[in-house]
């Protein structure tokens, strides 16, 4: 089986006042149909690496890479109307926090309807009936009433999922997922997962979990990559998760307190720089 | 036994919606008690409202023995001092570490400032060199830093944390968590602890109340959590889901 994604020694610089930050040095992975998490704390490079694969990187940025390749297309090579006929239609992007990411002055199902009518040629009624059944699949109550809902009219959880189905409604073939659920609440993340869960599993999607919890990624992922300042320092299947080998994913792992373990002062993580080299 | 902290049937109303239905705790001294719920539970409130910062609707609250009136006097914030959740928000952008260290001690009218800023930025772990930064140039665990050492200067008997490692990374979060025990031993504090987390209340307090809408839905040791011997079905849920994601 071939990867969906192919990527090699990704870096991505930014310029600023006092030299070239690497944000990125070098990250080589492929995605297949699969689950794939990135972990890392602020800093590390995980968001850069999914907003490269998306080609949302800021355009002062430069992005190289030996390949950067999705299906098949070079995507460096690609132009700009190419990029932008892949976005959202064959990959597409969740963000963290729903309040900043939908536009606040359009209802909700206008939004989902734009993204469908953008991609696919479709009758304004049938655009309205799919953007429907696709609430429905993230299972909002009420698709009718939130349909015409603007983004400060529902809660968190609720702005999430529309998210989510304005994100499927074209059919991707992969995802990225920043931080999808850190501003949630913890009840409402795990049904959020879940909805995210079944819908990739349905579909043969294949998935960019970015997170900064090491816990929740491995319970949710086939696989984890595990970053520390801009590069990749180990790659793992989740279920192994307790095998890890590197020093900063068991430190990263031990670091957090847990109900039962009686552990006080709490081992802290001692960074070594050769991590970073 | 003396409580450092007690409220009582505390009502906190917003135009017309409740945040708080008659909520009482009681805090003894020397104890740390935590405060769980989601967004929306009151239980920020409930912290803001016993610092005066959300408007108390009926109800009392009592700190060592007295019971507060509408206005906060200078001799509460010397008992009762209170750390935020975001430390990109609660710093001054323009004031440095030693102009935000000294304004507490100019409004109770300290003498010894010098002696107490370095003494404070040594408690929490910063060290002098700090001093005269301002809090862009620092990391979001050094602030968090900052702001502790801001609440500690007065030597309060009370801190009130809200959330005050959620927006850190997890290894910072170790670090902080560790800096708010050594201290609290060391000092003898009383702590009220706001967290959306069961495992940092649980690793923090001895005892926690569970919050739903605005009213306690259970209080608990924080062993009988650790021992799973919970009574409601809401507290079920969120230990449930803080056990991470399970396929169904």
């Amino acid at each position: 089986m071939s990867a969906l994604l192919e990527v090699d020694d990704l870096r991505v610089t930014f310029p600023t006042r006092t030299g070239l930050i690497e944000a990125v040095r070098g990250v080589s992975f492929s995605l297949g149909r699969e689950r794939l998490g990135i972990v890392g704390e602020s800093g590390s490079g995980k968001s850069q690496t999914g907003r490269a694969i998306m080609g949302v990187t800021p355009p002062q940025a430069e992005v190289t890479a030996k390949t950067l390749a999705f299906d098949g297309i070079d995507l460096l090579a690609a132009s700009p109307r190419e990029r932008r006929a892949l976005r959202g239609k064959r990959i597409a992007m969740i963000l963290q926090d729903p309040k900043y990411s939908l536009d606040p002055v359009m209802s909700i199902g206008r939004q989902i309807v734009e993204t469908l009518r953008t991609h696919e040629k479709v009758s304004k009624a049938e655009a309205r009936d799919r953007a429907l059944a696709m609430l429905e699949a993230v299972q909002i109550r009420d698709p009718a009433r939130v349909f015409d809902l603007h983004p400060h009219e529902v809660s968190g959880g609720m702005g999430q999922r529309a998210m989510i189905a304005m994100m499927l409604i074209a059919g991707p073939e992969m995802m990225i997922a920043d931080e999808p659920t850190s501003a949630l609440d913890v009840t409402v993340q795990l049904d959020v997962l879940g909805i995210l869960d079944r819908l990739v599993s349905e579909r043969g999607m294949g998935l960019i979990f970015i997170s900064h919890d090491l816990r929740l990624v491995s319970s949710f992922c086939d696989r984890v990559i595990v970053m520390y300042a801009g590069k990749v320092v180990e790659q793992l299947k989740a279920s192994e998760l307790g095998r890890a080998q590197h020093p900063y994913t068991r430190g990263l792992l031990n670091c957090m307190p847990k109900i039962g373990a009686d552990r006080h002062p709490l081992p802290v993580l001692d960074r070594k720089p050769e991590w970073a080299a | 036994m003396t409580a450092a902290l007690s409220v009582d049937r505390l009502e906190v109303v917003f135009d017309r919606f409740r945040a708080l239905k008659g909520v009482s705790i009681e805090v003894k001294s020397g104890e740390s008690f935590g405060l769980v719920g989601e967004s929306g539970s009151g239980k920020s409130t409930l912290l803001r409202a016993i610092a005066g910062l959300a408007p108390a609707a009926s109800g009392t609250i009592t700190v060592n023995g007295k019971t507060l009136g509408a206005r906060r006097d200078k001799a509460f914030y010397r008992e009762v001092q209170m750390v935020f959740q975001d430390p990109y928000g609660s710093l001054h952008p323009r004031q440095t570490v030693d102009r935000l260290l000294q304004e507490p001690l100019a409004i109770h009218g300290f003498a010894d400032g010098e002696k107490r800023i370095q003494r404070a930025l040594d408690e929490v772990g910063l060290g002098t060199g700090f001093r005269f930064r301002y809090s862009h140039q620092l990391s979001g665990g050094q602030r968090q830093r900052v702001a502790i050492a801001r609440a500690l200067i007065l030597e309060p008997s009370i801190l009130l944390l809200d959330e005050p490692t959620s927006a850190l990374d997890a290894s910072v979060q170790a670090e902080v968590l560790n800096l708010l025990e050594e201290i609290r031993r060391r000092r003898k504090l009383t702590f009220l602890m706001v967290s959306h987390d069961l495992a940092i209340i649980t690793h923090i307090c001895e005892r926690l109340m569970v919050m739903q809408n605005g009213e306690a839905v259970e209080n608990l040791a924080a062993d009988d959590l650790v021992e799973r011997r919970v009574t409601k079905d809401y507290t079920r849920n969120l230990l449930r889901a803080s056990e991470g994601f399970v396929r169904a």
